[in-house]
């Protein structure tokens, strides 16, 4: 059973610390994804670049616009996703809990959908 | 009701969370057990009377439901583009062949559904509802009903719930040594609430709902049985037990609420509280004490003095300051603060009780004003009482409850 863990935390949270703070949460995010790549059970793992960098788009009468920024504003921003492929919602918590951001943001599982 | 039809019902409600628990393991999909068991009580029914009882009814509905999804599947024209129900088919094709003796419940199979029901990435209100239909036997209107919300609410909110089970793949197993005793606490919450639900309604015209009453306890009994050696669980019935057991001593003969302190002792079930005793006994000799045990101590306490000046409270103020430890909430330490009302000084209890309320933590919360309106009753100061109890009466939602003040203010 494939989940998408999407990692949610506020921005200016990561910005506001230190170096070291950083530097060990960053190690802890290392630790975690060996551990996931070592399981095979990680099929992706991509950290993404802050939402100041986010082009939002959308199509409407087959006209392009776009904006700056998410397409919404919201306290916690989207920072990065697991792609993981276990046996069932409960494994899926328990990886997800190993997540440095689940301590100060939030991590959303959703199932990946089947088709069959 | 024919006469068999009053027997199925019954039998039923008893066993349908065994009978369809077995059945999820051996047909691994809850919508097709679920569907298979309808077709099984449908065969019952039309059965039954004609042949008697079976030795085992809960038996025959397995072995009958397990034979209904086999047609099911069968009949079924999508199953030649599903590998899964092909396999499920051959499987259960092989078994009914190999197995022809009757199947039973197991036990192990009824823990897992309770887990699953009570699982935490599920609304709690949605594992109430699963939770009375799934292993209560409780019909979606019967839910409705107990819990004042139409027919449909309690219907989309079933099949929301299956659906994340079947789509999120939340497991059908026991949660390993790590987890047990926290997704238990979950399991025991659940049906906390659905105790409290019966007991004190929050809201309606009656006081108590007996029949959620009767399906909590009958769920805890049934949990204690599958989990002898968790205290928290003995803790827990203990609790409902003693509560219980003062039923018809809270309300009058117009169906006007009782305080503890005025209720006659006379009318509480001496065997009820008699049986509540020995399982919080029997659950704090384990020696790994919890909330649940705590709350039964309290509640074994009360059950325990013969007059309400008999009531040792300052046992019940330790108590609370022990269960303040595994429950750090503003609401344990407002009935702790009445606790000390009576151990020590309605002044004292004042002082905590209007520490608590400057915290605005429990602002709109009925019985904190209850509980500060009593305490200024106490001494005298009969003008603020009377603002207190007005200010409780506007927060109040439970119509038994509203008539109780109602009653304290006209007495002023």
């Amino acid at each position: 059973m494939k989940y998408l863990l999407l990692i949610y935390e506020a921005e200016k949270v990561w910005a506001a610390m230190s170096k070291e703070e950083q530097g060990s949460i960053f190690n802890e995010y290392m630790t975690l994804t060996e551990d996931f790549a070592k399981s095979g059970k990680m099929s992706a793992c991509e950290p993404l670049e802050p939402t100041s960098t986010a082009t939002t788009l959308r199509v409407r009468n087959g006209k392009p616009t776009s904006v700056d920024g998410p397409f919404a504003e919201t306290k916690e921003q989207l920072g990065g996703i697991y792609v993981i492929d276990v046996k069932d919602l409960d494994e899926a918590m328990a990886w997800a809990a190993r997540i440095p951001a689940a301590r100060t943001g939030s991590i959303e599982i959703r199932p990946v959908m089947k088709f069959d | 009701m024919s006469q068999a039809a009053r027997a199925l019902d019954r039998i039923f409600r008893a066993e349908s969370g065994a009978v369809l628990a077995t059945l999820i393991r051996v047909l691994g999909d809850f919508q097709l057990a679920e569907d298979a068991l309808q077709d099984a009580l449908a065969s019952a029914l039309a059965t039954w009377p004609s042949s008697g009882l079976p030795a085992s009814p809960a038996g025959w509905l397995i072995t009958t439901a397990r034979r209904k999804a086999l047609d099911r599947l069968r009949h079924s024209r999508i199953v030649a583009s599903k590998a899964p129900e092909i396999a499920l088919l051959a499987q259960l094709e092989r078994a009914d062949r190999s197995e022809p003796s009757e199947l039973s419940p197991v036990p192990d199979d009824q823990l897992r559904l309770i887990f699953t029901c009570c699982h935490p990435a599920l609304s709690s209100e949605a594992q109430v509802a699963l939770t009375l239909q799934v292993l209560g036997g409780l019909s979606i209107a019967e839910i409705a009903r107990a819990f004042l919300v139409n027919d449909s609410t309690i219907a989309q909110r079933l099949s929301r719930a299956k659906h994340k089970i079947a789509h999120a793949h939340i497991p059908y197993e026991i949660p390993d040594r790590a987890s047990l005793a926290s997704r238990l606490h979950g399991v025991l919450g659940v049906l906390y609430l659905v105790f409290n639900e019966g007991y004190l309604a929050t809201s309606g015209r009656q006081l108590v709902r007996g029949d959620l009453v009767a399906d909590a306890l009958r769920l805890a009994r049934g949990l204690v049985e599958l989990l002898p050696d968790e205290p928290e669980a003995v803790g827990l019935l203990a609790l409902m037990v003693l509560h219980d057991a003062r039923r018809e001593a809270r309300i009058d003969e117009r169906g006007e609420l009782i305080l503890l302190e005025e209720q006659d002792r006379g009318k509480w079930d001496a065997e009820r509280i008699a049986e509540g005793v020995r399982l919080v006994e029997t659950a704090l000799a384990q020696l790994r004490p919890g909330s649940y045990q705590i709350q039964a101590a309290i509640a074994a306490l009360h059950a325990e003095a013969a007059t309400a000046a008999d009531t040792d409270w300052p046992q019940i103020v330790l108590l609370y300051d022990q269960l303040l430890r595994y429950e750090p909430t503003p609401v344990v330490e407002l009935n702790r603060a009445v606790a000390i009302c009576f151990a020590d000084s309605p002044e004292r209890a004042l002082a905590l009780v209007d520490d608590l309320a400057g915290r605005g933590v429990l602002s709109s919360y009925a019985p904190l004003y209850l509980a500060r309106a009593d305490l200024l009753r106490r001494l005298g100061r009969n003008d603020e009482a009377y603002e207190c109890y007005r200010h409780a009466l506007s927060l109040a939602e439970n119509e038994q409850v509203r008539r109780f003040i109602e009653r304290r203010l006209r007495e002023k």
